[in-house]
């Protein structure tokens, strides 16, 4: 780690410590598993470098909506926003011989270097992990990708979406005997992003106490299967294939969503225990459910789901799913709303916890930047906007880089920096 | 060697918090797993070994409890206090789930751990978090599921919003709960402070919705879920299958646009020419002026159905195959069969066997998140039977007598 204050991000400084004030972070990095991490790493005060070129700029700037207006543009798309975050951007074409001499000259300024291009791709850009160790051999330097570096399918491409189901999350959501549904986005890519954050911090704790730069090889594929472990060792120990039981729960009835007042909106209740059970029976008003031999016990409630589902859809199709939340909650019944993405905007609890930090942003006009999940009391994360494609060039070739305004010009000229 | 061996760390936790110390146990440090007596009420929860309901056979217990020590003991009694604070003195960290107060009830909060140890990172893993609105509500995995929007994007329109059968809201909040302990170790390292860690399950979740809450900041757009068709990459509002039928299950195959989408889609319909089954039309089009983002419901419906047809009459094994060979996107709809027999899974190594001596068996684990060339990640030992290190960590490491350790038993402290 380099002392604090060599390269001060945008917004100056800043008056709350940071973790990892001076933690220095380079991405070659695209959509979302790699510049995620360097993401979180920003928003805790390490000087984080994206690198891109006018020639490929991040996906998630080409073709991906939400646009602003509706208007595809470079600068324009929420996706890239959303994930790049408290850092610096810089323009670099690898593909040319100039622009991998300057890439190796961020290699080792970096503290950290985050890639997830398919195998192979680094190295042809003459930025494998043994190049860049041999200018910087204390490096951290991430690899992530679909299924490893290695073993027959390194090579096989796929969108996170794509990963998402051969990691068995598909497979395991749908309604009960029906379909498997497909999750929201690239699911794996962010399950991806939260190990390959811890992966890149541990390596530094080793690096500080031995002085030991580390290779770390992340298999989003592999990160996956964390998140599925009981349902693997299932197979292995009964030789049981799970799938699709809809909200069910084999240890909790009632379990599900159920439908309220106005257009598609739900609510769900989780009834764990005994007495949340006859809390909830209480609360709805149906004392009646408690004695009813049908719903005695779990089991007995499991054998008649169907009609306890009945019952509860109908008590709560007549109140709004807020009705129900704070009727269940005051009773000590876990019911909550099934919040519409709309509904996450005014959400007391989220925004007590400044998970939405709206910042202005020269294209966007506004935009809501995301807070980590994980608040530090004595360190919490500071956002500040994401860049432009080549915003920070000047600043970034001669601040971090030492290049001089000559050197700079001739790399532009020449289209190293494009 | 391994990564965080110089640092031991305190569970505290339930079924909600347990990967964040898995995940650090399995990067090096010393966990140690604290349980009531009788054991974490986490021990009950199935499906278990061999279908049998026992405290040490449950499986998302086993699962996520390997690389961790177990001691039993009562927060309850002033001696189980004073046993926590004396492991709190030789300890880096410390993770706990309960409900927000809990601790503190018993004078164990963060303030006060914090004057016994202040290098100590305590990190809370809750369903809401420790302050606001609904800290207080109880929570768990539906609710966190309904919480962050979650749901209201899987599932058929005018159907129940559905959550992933397998409980995930545990899983985001633990991977999280690890990332931001070890931002605070950072900065531990630089400054010898600790400080406490708040983590939310909902808020966790919220990264599982991608991009889509960027829909709603930028063009006020509420995404709704919609079935087996990508929502939200489109401008026109068209509808996008990501979910094709196959012979034998489904494969997860998208029509897409771009330089990768143009050679993905130009190399399935070589496959499907070479087959007989890619009409004239869609051998001749032009790929480059394809955009999924632009075009209309008529034109995605007319292009998906040579491909619905094809793939009904494939395998998911000739999908993958083929897939690789071609460079074609996609991947099948997996269950864990098909991962458990992944070739690319066992070239690397990957899956793990750990001795299970109570349970006169070997369990096979998936193995490391992640591969270091400093270091191994790798599971070292087997999840702990209720109060099976008492004797190793209270006798040998803490220094108690025989004597006093039979008398902690028989008062149910330990």
């Amino acid at each position: 780690m380099t002392p604090p204050g060599a390269a001060q991000p945008p917004g100056g400084p800043s008056p709350a410590p940071r973790a990892l004030e001076g933690l220095r972070v380079v991405e070659f990095a695209v959509f979302a598993a790699g510049p995620m991490v360097g993401k979180h790493l920003g928003e805790h005060g390490a000087t984080v470098v994206h690198v891109e070129s006018r020639s490929r700029p991040d996906g998630f700037r080409v073709h991906y909506p939400p646009y602003k207006d509706n208007v595809p543009g470079l600068d324009r798309t929420g996706s890239f926003a959303l994930f790049n975050d408290s850092k610096l951007g810089v323009t670099l074409n690898l593909k040319h011989p100039q622009g991998v001499r300057v890439a190796l000259k961020f290699a080792a300024w970096a503290d950290v270097l985050i890639e997830n291009f398919v195998p192979g791709v680094m190295a042809r850009n003459g930025l494998s992990y043994e190049a860049v160790s041999s200018v910087n051999p204390s490096i951290v330097y991430l690899s992530t990708c679909n299924m490893g570096q290695t073993g027959p399918k390194a090579g096989q491409r796929g969108f996170g979406s794509q990963l998402t189901s051969q990691s068995g999350f598909t497979y395991l959501t749908g309604y009960a005997g029906g379909e498997p549904m497909l999750l929201f986005g690239p699911y794996i890519d962010f399950v991806a992003v939260g190990f390959g954050l811890v992966a890149v911090l541990a390596a530094l704790d080793c690096r500080r106490r031995t002085g030991q730069g580390t290779y770390i090889d992340l298999s989003q594929y592999e990160t996956g299967l964390q998140f599925i472990t009981p349902a693997l060792l299932d197979y292995e120990t009964n030789g049981r294939i799970m799938t699709r039981l809809g909200n069910r729960s084999p240890h909790a009835v009632p379990h599900g969503a159920y439908p309220c007042r106005g257009e598609d909106r739900w609510c769900v209740i989780a009834v764990v225990s005994e007495d949340e059970w006859r809390a909830l029976c209480a609360a709805a008003g149906r004392p009646e459910w408690s004695e009813d031999p049908r719903f005695a016990t779990l089991a007995a409630r499991k054998s008649h789901e169907d009609d306890l589902d009945r019952l509860v859809a109908a008590w709560t199709a007549e109140r709004t799913p807020q009705d129900v939340m704070e009727t269940l909650q005051a009773a000590g019944v876990p019911g909550a709303i099934v919040h519409r993405l709309s509904d996450l905007f005014t959400d007391p609890q989220l925004a007590h916890r400044r998970i939405w930090r709206e910042l202005p942003h020269a294209v966007l006009e506004r935009f809501h930047y995301e807070a980590p999940p994980f608040t530090l009391s004595e360190t919490p994360a500071e956002l500040r906007p994401s860049p432009l494609l080549g915003e920070h060039n000047t600043r970034v070739y001669r601040e971090i880089l030492g290049l001089t305004d000559p050197e700079i010009a001739q790399l532009t000229a020449e289209g190293a920096i494009e | 060697m391994t990564l965080l061996a110089p640092y031991r760390v305190l569970d505290l936790t339930d079924a909600i918090g347990w990967l964040c110390a898995r995940i650090l146990g399995d990067l090096g440090a010393d966990v140690i797993k604290i349980e009531p007596p009788g054991g974490d009420p986490g021990r009950y929860l199935g499906p278990f070994f061999h279908d049998d309901a026992d405290a040490e056979k449950s499986l998302p217990w086993l699962a996520y409890n390997a690389n961790k020590r177990g001691v039993s003991l009562s927060l309850e009694t002033a001696e189980g206090r004073g046993l926590l604070r004396r492991l709190v003195g030789s300890a880096e960290f410390l993770v706990e789930s309960y409900t927000p107060g809990f601790l503190e009830a018993r004078g164990l909060g963060y303030e006060a751990l914090r004057d016994v140890n202040p290098r100590l990172i305590v990190t809370s893993i809750t369903p809401f978090g420790q302050t606001g609105p609904y800290a207080h509500y109880r929570g768990g995995d539906l609710i966190a599921m309904a919480m962050s929007g979650f749901m209201s994007l899987i599932g058929e329109p005018g159907r129940p919003p559905l959550r992933v059968s397998l409980p995930q809201a545990a899983m985001w909040a633990g991977m999280y709960a690890a990332g931001g302990t070890l931002i605070a170790h950072s900065y531990r390292y630089v400054t010898g402070r600790g400080q406490h860690v708040d983590v939310s399950m909902q808020a966790s979740l919220l990264w599982a919705l991608a991009n889509a809450p960027a829909h709603w900041s930028l063009v006020r757009e509420d995404l709704s879920r919609d079935g087996n068709y990508i929502v939200g990459r489109n401008i026109t509002g068209a509808r996008m299958r990501a979910i094709y039928r196959c012979r034998d299950g489904h494969v997860n195959f998208i029509i897409y646009g771009g330089e990768a989408g143009k050679r993905s889609n130009e190399a399935m319909v070589r496959w499907m020419a070479e087959e007989n089954q890619a009409p004239d039309w869609l051998q001749h089009k032009d790929w480059n002026t394809f955009n999924v983002a632009t075009s209309t419901q008529e034109e995605i419906d007319a292009l998906e159905r040579p491909f619905v047809a094809f793939l009904a009459q494939r395998t998911k094994a000739e999908f993958v195959a083929e897939a690789a060979r071609r460079g074609i996107l996609g991947y099948p709809v997996a269950d864990v069969r098909d991962i458990r027999d992944d070739p690319q899974l066992t070239a690397r190594a990957f899956w793990q066997r750990v001795d299970y001596p109570a349970l006169d068996a070997a369990v096979t684990y998936p193995g490391p998140f992640a591969r270091f060339s400093a270091a191994a990640c790798a599971i070292r030992r087997p999840a702990p039977r209720v109060g099976e290190h008492n004797t190793e960590i209270y006798g040998a490491e803490l220094g108690l007598s025989r004597p006093d350790l039979e008398t902690l038993t028989r008062r149910g402290i330990i």
